[in-house]
């Protein structure tokens, strides 16, 4: 086991590496761009994803696919705190949006709650052992009071 | 703006998986700005942190509420969803009718030496010093810059010292798992909560209460109280208003006329 230290200096040289992983990664993109090979990037987009609610539709989330599988509770998370604390609603990253987009419709066109069995929110984190507490008190279905 | 919030989330995930995740996430920003799912609606809701250069308020006239009139306190349990709440399994009506969660209630002050009633709606005062907040272990009470004191039930623990603290008994425990919700007023077991002045509405280009609305004499004007041509503001300077215990020094954003 390394001491302390050693593992603060690893995680420092870790961001450092990171750090110049961004750098890259801009040169990169400014230059695909300008080559005009972007339009050739392909993205997976869901496949899992079939059905009657709004996402389905669409090609991509408001971030690439496996990005938001992986990380899109850091985008609602670090939502939260901007929206309660200052008020700033005019975002992508709601998770009243993600709730609006990803709600499927029964046969009689009535919502399912995304926390049902099989649903998109439930469906996955089931499958993956993950136990969150949005929905404890957020609504699980559009409402039509306020956005 | 992906990519920076990239940044964060990346820290403990394998480069390589971060650097073809950042590219991908910059390569959408830039390909296709369009296929976002979300976007601004006619309310135009709030893009900008709020600041102190506003301050919400409330003037209620009680010379104009009639008595026996609930109908603020009905609007508001309907746009805030706590005419949603069922009485707990087990709980016994008493029970129910003294801890039922309510953002307005509908008081009666009687002068002892004149005998003279008034009705007042009561709800949470706004204060600039809100003992609320103060006695709050978790920092999940808090004032927003523009004057709304609201409670973050991300943090909150649900101790309830700022409803002992809170000398307008303005605050509510959620006692029991809630079924039902809106979306623009979440809400669950074990957290605190009172009136917000309708955030939601405010946050998403709205300029009114519900309150405020539903109140059909009028005796409630809701505005800002900083700007000196507000409905609110012009009221206030026209006639005598009061705080309800001035004597706390709190500074209230609710003020009275006729108590």
């Amino acid at each position: 086991m390394p001491n302390p230290m050693q593992r603060v200096i690893a995680a420092s040289e870790e961001r450092n590496m990171l750090k110049f992983g961004y750098s890259l990664l801009f040169l990169a993109a400014i230059m695909l761009f300008s080559t005009g090979l972007m339009a050739g990037e392909k993205v997976q987009y869901g496949e899992a994803v079939e059905g009657s609610a709004k996402a389905d539709k669409l090609d991509a989330c408001v971030a690439p696919t496996p990005f938001m599988r992986r990380s899109h509770f850091e985008l609602i998370k670090h939502q939260r705190d901007i929206t309660v604390h200052q008020g700033v609603r005019d975002t992508d990253n709601s998770l009243a949006g993600c709730v609006d987009c990803h709600v499927a419709k029964d046969a009689h066109g009535h919502f399912v709650p995304v926390t049902e069995e099989k649903q998109f929110c439930a469906g996955c984190h089931e499958y993956t052992g993950v136990s969150m507490d949005c929905f404890t008190c957020h609504a699980t279905t559009p409402t039509e009071t306020g956005k | 703006m992906i990519v920076s919030q990239t940044e964060n989330s990346a820290i403990d995930e394998n480069r390589r998986e971060f650097l073809s995740v950042a590219g991908k996430a910059a390569a959408a920003t830039v390909v296709a700005p369009g296929v976002f799912l979300h976007t601004v609606g006619n309310a135009a809701p709030r893009s900008e942190p709020v600041t102190d250069a506003v301050r919400y308020g409330m003037l209620i006239d009680t010379s104009k509420c009639a008595d026996g009139c609930s109908d603020c306190v009905s609007a508001c349990d309907k746009e805030n969803g706590l005419d949603m709440l069922i009485k707990p399994e087990g709980a016994s009506d008493e029970a129910w009718a003294r801890q039922k969660p309510r953002w307005i209630r509908s008081v009666k002050l009687k002068d002892n030496l004149t005998g003279k009633v008034t009705s007042l709606p009561m709800m949470c005062q706004h204060c600039e010093h809100p003992p609320c907040v103060d006695v709050c272990p978790t920092g999940a009470s808090f004032r927003r810059d523009d004057g709304i004191v609201m409670v973050d039930r991300h943090t909150c623990i649900g101790c309830r010292y700022c409803m002992m603290a809170c000398p307008y008994k303005a605050r509510s425990f959620i006692h029991e798992h809630v079924q039902l919700k809106p979306t623009a007023a979440p809400r669950g077991k074990g957290c605190v909560e009172s009136c917000t002045l309708c955030v939601h509405r405010l946050d998403n280009g709205g300029t009114t209460t519900a309150c405020q609305d539903a109140c059909s004499s009028g005796a409630i004007v809701f505005g800002d109280l900083r700007d000196p041509d507000s409905e609110v503001s012009k009221a206030m300077a026209k006639h005598s208003t009061t705080q309800l215990r001035a004597d706390l020094k709190l500074n209230t954003g609710v003020r009275y006329r006729g108590v």
